[in-house]
């Protein structure tokens, strides 16, 4: 995972709520086996049918920041969403509620996703509506991000910040606690049902 | 102070905890699938790590296959391909897998309940959303991305956060024609697609003590649907007998009974939200709209999105409506659909399709409507067949296939066509969810079995007009 600590780029705008994963990437593009390549699939119905589509738009094409409406994410497990947002080239996304499978899985997979309340939400998409060029600067290091006046600040617990500045794999901090696990597995009740 | 039921199951499966770190949580029952544990395999591979515990985790194929001529190799390459991979992982990390054709594949979340595999106060997950179904027992099941597949497949263990909790508490009985499926689709419609997000559910009262595991598995199935994380229903008398016998039920019977009655949540527990629905009061259910939140009782009328007050929510009812080329004011029990699909993880137990034929028997499908009955499991088409189900489905004019997730997402040969309509008995109305272009509602397996009679939304009783 590569390490983040600052982002600094365009803003997309994307004024809907209730972006379910099925949207952001369709399951058709679920069908492969490798973890790169998704970029083709990210809004796939939405860029095909809308040429008003934000993504669509030649002014936000090298957008890497996603403002979105509230609930983003909701809906199916695929961690493909998360992927394709970064193959796209998405680093963050920023919006009042996500669903909780995706916001997890962002934050494994070093897509920094920042929680903003709704008006501030707004006032992104309006800055980011009047000078489509503008940038916006994300600093996870100070949980602070910069858009022309505007000075945030948002909340991300510790750990998972830390994990995204450090760029960590989860499995190998688990691994550690080996002997927590294999101590735990000495005491599992004997009637669990095991698959083989 | 007590504890809730989520909250026993969660301390119980503690392997550590410490202070501004998430708890590591051990897994009991680790259910894999095509779509989402290549990359996860993948991963395992390239650091050298064997799975931890191959003897506590299953796989089947469940959301590529076609549901006809499965004798013969999958026609599409790239689900081929997805298959095989899940074949060829399973035999390298010596995972057991329950493939195409086998007697026991099918969904994953109905071939679990259905081994005897999901059993009260487990920890259950799998790389699908809806694994808040195998909360019906009492186990505490949640949905995982592929990052965390592959971290549970090389540790067990799961990295989490203490969730919210709070309690749907469902009295009075539900009447003729209601079902399990309607108290999900007005709990969804009453808190919002977002109302359950950070909680674990947990749904108690007369009505849900009266539902069987069947109905059980379809309401916390769809807890997901709620924004929450998962669904749980404290294990009682109707588990115990539907787990009694199964293949994988305990050995040391008595023991685990003893152990599973202590899963409740506590008198004096306290939830952090709390809702209440009267079952009394509940009729059949339809969504109008793009997700399961955007739905009313088959009564009413697709609503005028002015009436929202909430701006976000009007834009979203305008854009529903939109899409599914509904206007303001029509009946709901006007709309007429040309694709029937009864099945998925939410409604295709032996129970819902006994449901679907007790209407359909002596009726036939009409004939602007295709009716695809799609069983959750092979052992479901077993068990179909043997009570004579599939001749009823037949002989009404329906399809009857073989187990897979089908056109519940169309990953299989199994779609909606562009401007197509479904009544579905799945769980997600999603733009174009079922096949590019297609419109999704969401209803039980009575309301589609009806609506496939008349052609229109329709609920049974209006068959006796
Ligand atoms: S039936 Fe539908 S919701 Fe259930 S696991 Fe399959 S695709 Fe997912």
């Amino acid at each position: 995972m590569e390490k983040f600590r600052q982002h600094t780029g365009q803003v997309a705008p994307l004024r809907r709520s209730n972006v379910d994963t099925d949207q952001i990437i369709p399951a058709v593009y679920l069908k492969r086996v490798t973890r790169t390549g998704f970029e083709d699939g990210l809004f796939a119905a939405w860029r095909s049918q809308e040429p008003d589509f934000v993504l669509n738009r030649p002014e936000y094409a090298g957008a890497s920041i996603l403002v979105a409406g509230s609930d983003f994410g909701i809906g199916s497990s695929r961690e493909h969403a998360v992927w394709a947002l970064l193959d796209y080239g998405f680093r963050v996304v920023i919006c009042p509620r996500y669903g909780d499978i995706f916001r997890g899985n962002s934050l494994k997979a070093g897509l920094l996703t920042v929680v903003l309340d709704q008006p501030v939400v707004e006032s992104l998409w309006q800055y980011a509506e009047d000078d489509p060029a503008a940038e916006v600067t994300v600093d996870l290091d100070a949980r602070t991000i910069l858009a022309g006046d505007l000075r945030i600040a948002f909340d991300l617990d510790d750990y998972a910040r830390w994990r995204l500045m450090e760029g960590l794999d989860d499995i190998s901090v688990t691994q550690r606690h080996e002997h927590d696990i294999t101590a735990f597995e000495a005491a599992r009740p004997q009637w669990l049902p095991r698959t083989a | 102070m007590g504890m809730t039921l989520a909250e026993k199951v969660w301390d119980s499966h503690l392997v550590r905890r410490c202070e501004g770190e998430p708890d590591l949580i051990y897994v009991d029952l680790h259910l894999v699938h095509e779509v989402t544990s290549p990359q996860a395999f993948d991963g395992l591979r390239l650091a050298g790590r064997p799975v931890r515990r191959p003897d506590l985790t299953v796989a089947t194929e469940d959301h590529n296959v076609p549901t006809e001529n499965i004798d013969q190799p999958i026609a599409d390459e790239v689900s081929r391909i997805q298959v095989e991979t899940l074949r060829r992982n399973c035999a390298e990390f010596g995972v057991r897998l329950y493939p195409m054709g086998d007697r026991d594949q099918g969904i994953v979340h109905v071939i679990g309940p259905q081994l005897g595999l999901t059993q009260p106060g487990m920890t259950v997950v799998c790389g699908d959303s809806h694994t808040s179904t195998h909360g019906a027992f009492g186990a505490l099941a949640l949905g995982i991305g592929t990052s965390e597949v592959e971290h549970v497949l090389a540790t067990q263990t799961l990295l989490l956060r203490p969730f919210r909790t709070m309690s749907v508490t469902v009295t009075g009985t539900l009447q003729p024609g209601v079902t399990a499926k309607d108290i999900i689709l007005a709990v969804i419609a009453k808190i919002g697609t977002g109302g359950g997000q950070g909680y674990v559910i947990e749904y108690r009262g007369p009505a849900v003590d009266a539902l069987s595991m069947e109905a059980r598995m379809t309401v916390c199935n769809m807890s997901i649907e709620a924004g929450a994380r998962a669904g749980m229903i404290a294990p009682d008398d109707t588990t115990f007998s539907f787990l009694k016998g199964r293949q994988h039920a305990p050995e040391d019977w008595d023991a685990a009974v003893r152990y599973w009655q202590t899963l409740r949540t506590d008198d004096d527990a306290v939830f952090d939200a709390e809702v209440v629905l009267d079952a009394n009061e509940l009729t059949p259910f339809v969504t109008w709209g793009t997700n399961p939140g955007q739905g009313s009782t088959l009564d009413a009328t697709v609503p005028d999105p002015a009436s929202f007050p909430d701006a976000a929510d009007r834009a979203s009812a305008e854009q529903a409506l939109a899409y599914m080329n509904l206007q303001p004011g029509t009946r709901l029990r006007d709309i007429a659909v040309d694709t029937v699909f009864l099945g998925s993880c939410t409604n295709g137990r032996i129970e819902d399709l006994r449901a679907a034929a007790a209407v359909l028997q002596g009726r036939r499908v009409d004939a602007s409507v295709r009716m695809l009955v799609v069983p959750g499991s092979m052992r479901v088409k077993e068990q179909a067949e043997a009570e004579g189900l599939n001749q009823i489905f037949l002989d009404a004019g329906a399809e009857w296939r073989s187990a897979g997730c089908s056109m519940c997402l169309g990953m299989n040969p199994d779609q909606l066509a562009v401007g197509e309509r479904s009544a579905s008995t799945s769980n997600r109305n999603f733009e174009g969810r079922q096949g590019k272009g297609g419109r999704t509602h969401l209803v039980s397996p009575l309301v589609a079995a009806a609506t496939a009679v008349r052609g229109t939304l329709s609920a049974p009783a209006d068959l006796e007009d």
